[in-house]
């Protein structure tokens, strides 16, 4: 080593070999990703976000957002649920399969589960074992289907349905993807908070929304002026000692209603091929019932569902 | 084992150590000096963004002291400020001395400082401005970048050519590093600049090219010029030869075929390849850990007795080390998926970038200026008792700064494991450790104020020496008398 040209070589290619692994093979691999089809659904996903969420992001970007807030849901497993949908016309043979395949289940419970239903029969279970469950359960005559389940502390503290991959972010610049959460996970904020008037009220006094919060206020995102002639119909409704002095109103400035509505394009649940998940009955209504665009995505009853989901399942 | 290891001259070869310093002085001096004022400066608004967490509603009127944004400016004036300026700057000196030749052309140097310092300027108030990139450690936007890379190309072929001039012409360790480093940053920081902000490429491309740059800046660009330092002054401040050359060809190696690799987070939305390999890298570079720990250990664990004017530079670079050394396991621990599965996306890693960007890079530089100036001038630092107190507010300071932010990772990542932790009793369970890190950052800031008085107060009385002389010369010429030479 004591060639000066040879020490360039060597440093020269040990470079190269790592831009050469994560540069341009990433870029090979994932850099031209396009919209696809969400799984059981004519739609594509994912939609450009409209042009002022775009707006919005710009506002997160320059603020710094990113620091504080990731926007990625982890999943540390995939396990299989078995839904039964129908009990068919032969309730005997039912019975025995549902003995079958829930052992420990006793006569009463069995009945009263027939009883009600869609019922989620069995839950976390491996995919092979899912799939004989659901066929003993269709050869007697019942109506059953395997629910895949993703699971992890981000899905059970209810920041997402999945966890995220790359294609939930291809029409984003900057991808605001976080290495902190010093604020909780904002990747299907949107899901959880989807009323625009409490994020404006956090965002110009957190407090007053959640209590203890640690994020500073965006005062800087409201403007507060004189009342003219009548109030704005845009003023913020604050209680009273923290609102403006009288004959004032705080109005929420384009960037303050553009970061808005950035955040509640952020949702990110489409079933996918390389994130699949069943939308449940009854599971998947808690979190659906005030976001419109639930009701596009979930193939409840879809037959197609159950033709789609085998990716994984190599049972079949 | 390694005869030319000693940076004395055995025989006269090239110039001698005065007349490279006398070439080296003006752009050293203008690197070091913006390099402190950069420290001060991002000392001051890290001071602000750590006091933010427990009193939010601190400065929270103004756009511009926003945390989103304080927080940037603070992390890039110092990377980019204060550790890559510093950086090049012992890096140059120390070509220039291994090579027994002088700096060469050293007023591009300077110019390219200028130029750099021009670009940082600009990148930090872009950033205070709203404009920064989104993307963490390349946060100063397009339009300041282009003088911080024309400053580094500048810096960059000057450092080359006095690599290439060199009349030593066997190498020595500390040149194999510093000389990679040198070539690094430019490749890095126009790959990432293209791809990332001119040029963007589509979705999570840009957050796995924003990885592999801040891993290869973080790591490999700051390992490679810190131990290039160290492998310099361990064995001469310690007085004794490296211990020896194939534990640092194996630093070497493994630093330059698996530290490079690092960087992208298991839990990442990519490919699952990706964070594999970057673990696998992640931790061979154990590897690198262990040759130098050892190296150095062997080296200045029987050092001779260091003199007065060695004590205190050998101190931060040993300070330096041992943080490296603690910096690097917790970042080979933390790439272990069951150990990232806690520690990913909370302090944790905030805490391993203080402990290596601080706590080893700095200290080192710090132990490298405290050596190089005084022999750069000529005099010694007006106040060596401000120098000592800031050995030890900056190493208490990181201390303080990066075990609570670690403590405090491994807590909430704990935590929120459990759907059962509201995220808000999460949030509480990290605040003490937080109160107990602005401490640390104080002290910090009060070191580097120390720093850069002392700096300030020696480049002062050297050109007042200088002038004094230059004015005393000139009143002697009027008033000698006629005939008289003296």
């Amino acid at each position: 080593m004591n060639y000066g040209p040879l020490l360039f070589l060597a440093a020269f290619f040990a470079l190269a070999g790592s831009w050469f692994g994560f540069v341009l093979t990433p870029q090979a691999q994932i850099g031209q990703l396009q919209q696809t089809n969400i799984l059981g659904a004519p739609t594509l996903y994912p939609q450009a976000r409209p042009g002022l969420a775009r707006q919005g992001l710009e506002v997160y970007r320059a603020n710094g957002c990113a620091d504080c807030h990731s926007q990625q849901v982890r999943q540390s497993a995939t396990v299989c649920d078995v839904l039964l949908s129908a009990a068919g016309t032969n309730p005997p043979a039912v019975l025995s399969a549902l003995f079958k395949v829930k052992p420990g289940l006793s006569e009463p419970d069995a009945r009263q589960c027939l009883s009600s239903l869609p019922q989620r029969l069995l839950e976390g279970l491996k995919p092979e074992e899912a799939d004989t469950a659901v066929k003993v359960l269709n050869v007697a005559g019942a109506k059953a289907v395997v629910a895949i389940v993703p699971v992890g502390p981000d899905i059970a503290r209810g920041w997402g349905k999945r966890r995220s991959v790359a294609r939930d972010f291809i029409f984003d610049y900057p991808v605001a993807l976080g290495s902190q959460r010093i604020g909780p996970d904002l990747a299907n904020i949107s899901m959880r908070q989807p009323d625009a008037g409490w994020h404006l009220r956090h965002l110009y006094a957190p407090r007053l929304e959640v209590k203890g919060s640690a994020m500073p206020p965006y005062r800087f995102l409201f403007e507060m002026r004189k009342i003219e002639r009548c109030p704005s119909p845009d003023a913020m409704v604050l209680p009273r000692d923290a609102g403006p002095p009288p004959g004032y109103e705080i109005v929420p400035k384009p960037e303050a209603i553009a970061l808005v509505a950035y955040l509640l394009s952020l949702r990110a649940d489409a079933p996918l091929f390389e994130a699949p998940l069943t939308f449940a009955p009854g599971a998947g209504a808690a979190g659906g019932t005030n976001a419109p665009a639930a009701a596009e995505l979930t193939p409840t009853n879809a037959p197609a569902a159950s033709d789609a989901t085998p990716t994984n399942a190599p049972a079949k | 084992m390694n005869p030319t290891a000693s940076s004395k001259p055995a025989t006269a070869i090239g110039l001698a150590p005065s007349e490279i310093d006398a070439s080296c002085r003006l752009p050293l001096l203008v690197l070091l000096m913006s390099g402190a004022a950069w420290l001060v400066i991002a000392s001051g608004f890290g001071l602000i963004s750590s006091i933010k967490f427990h009193s939010s509603d601190f400065l929270a009127g103004p756009a511009w002291l926003t945390y989103g944004r304080v927080h940037p400016a603070a992390s890039n004036a110092f990377l980019y400020g204060f550790c890559l300026q510093s950086g090049l700057g012992v890096s140059l000196w120390l070509l220039a001395r291994l090579g027994r030749t002088s700096l060469a052309q050293g007023w591009l140097v300077t110019v390219g400082a200028i130029a750099w310092n021009l670009g940082v300027s600009v990148g930090v108030l872009g950033i205070l401005a709203g404009d920064r990139t989104g993307f963490e450690t390349l946060d100063m936007p397009g339009y300041a970048t282009p003088m911080v890379f024309l400053g580094s190309v500048l810096i960059g072929i000057r450092g080359a050519l006095t690599f290439h001039q060199r009349r030593e012409q066997r190498l020595y360790v500390s040149q194999w590093f510093l000389f990679a480093a040198l070539f690094w940053f430019p490749w890095i920081y126009s790959t990432a600049q293209l791809l990332l902000v001119t040029f963007p490429v589509r979705g999570v491309m840009q957050s796995v090219i924003a990885w592999w740059y801040a891993d290869n800046l973080r790591v490999v660009w700051l390992w490679l010029a810190g131990l290039g330092a160290v492998f310099y002054f361990v064995p001469k401040l310690a007085r004794r030869e490296l211990q020896n050359r194939n534990l640092a060809l194996c630093a070497f190696w493994s630093i330059l075929l698996f530290g490079s690799w690092g960087g992208i987070p298991n839990s990442a939305p990519v490919p699952a390849w990706m964070p594999a390999l970057s673990t696998v890298g992640t931790v061979l570079t154990t590897v690198a850990l262990l040759a130098v720990g050892l190296s150095v250990w062997k080296t200045a664990g029987r050092g001779g007795p260091a003199g007065a004017s060695e004590r205190l530079p050998l101190r931060f670079v040993l300070f330096g080390v041992l943080a490296f050394l603690g910096a690097g396991f917790m970042r080979v621990f933390s790439s272990l998926p069951p150990v990232s599965n806690v520690t990913d996306l909370t302090w944790f890693g905030p805490a391993i970038e203080h402990l290596n960007a601080y706590g080893f890079f700095a200290m080192v530089s710090f132990g490298a200026a405290y050596w190089i100036l005084p022999h750069l001038m000529g005099l010694e630092f007006p106040w060596p008792r401000l120098a000592r107190a800031h050995f030890w507010l900056a190493s208490l300071g990181i201390v303080l700064l990066a075990a609570p932010l670690a403590i405090a990772g491994v807590l909430a990542g704990l935590k929120l494991r459990s759907p059962d932790n509201a995220f808000m009793d999460v949030v509480r369970a990290t605040l003490p450790c937080l109160r107990v890190s602005t401490m640390g950052e104080l002290l910090m800031a009060l070191g580097h104020v120390a720093f850069l008085a002392n700096l300030a107060g020696l480049a002062a009385r050297f050109y007042r020496v200088r002038a004094a002389a230059a004015f005393s010369s000139l009143t002697l010429d009027v008033y000698k008398p006629a005939g008289a030479k003296p």
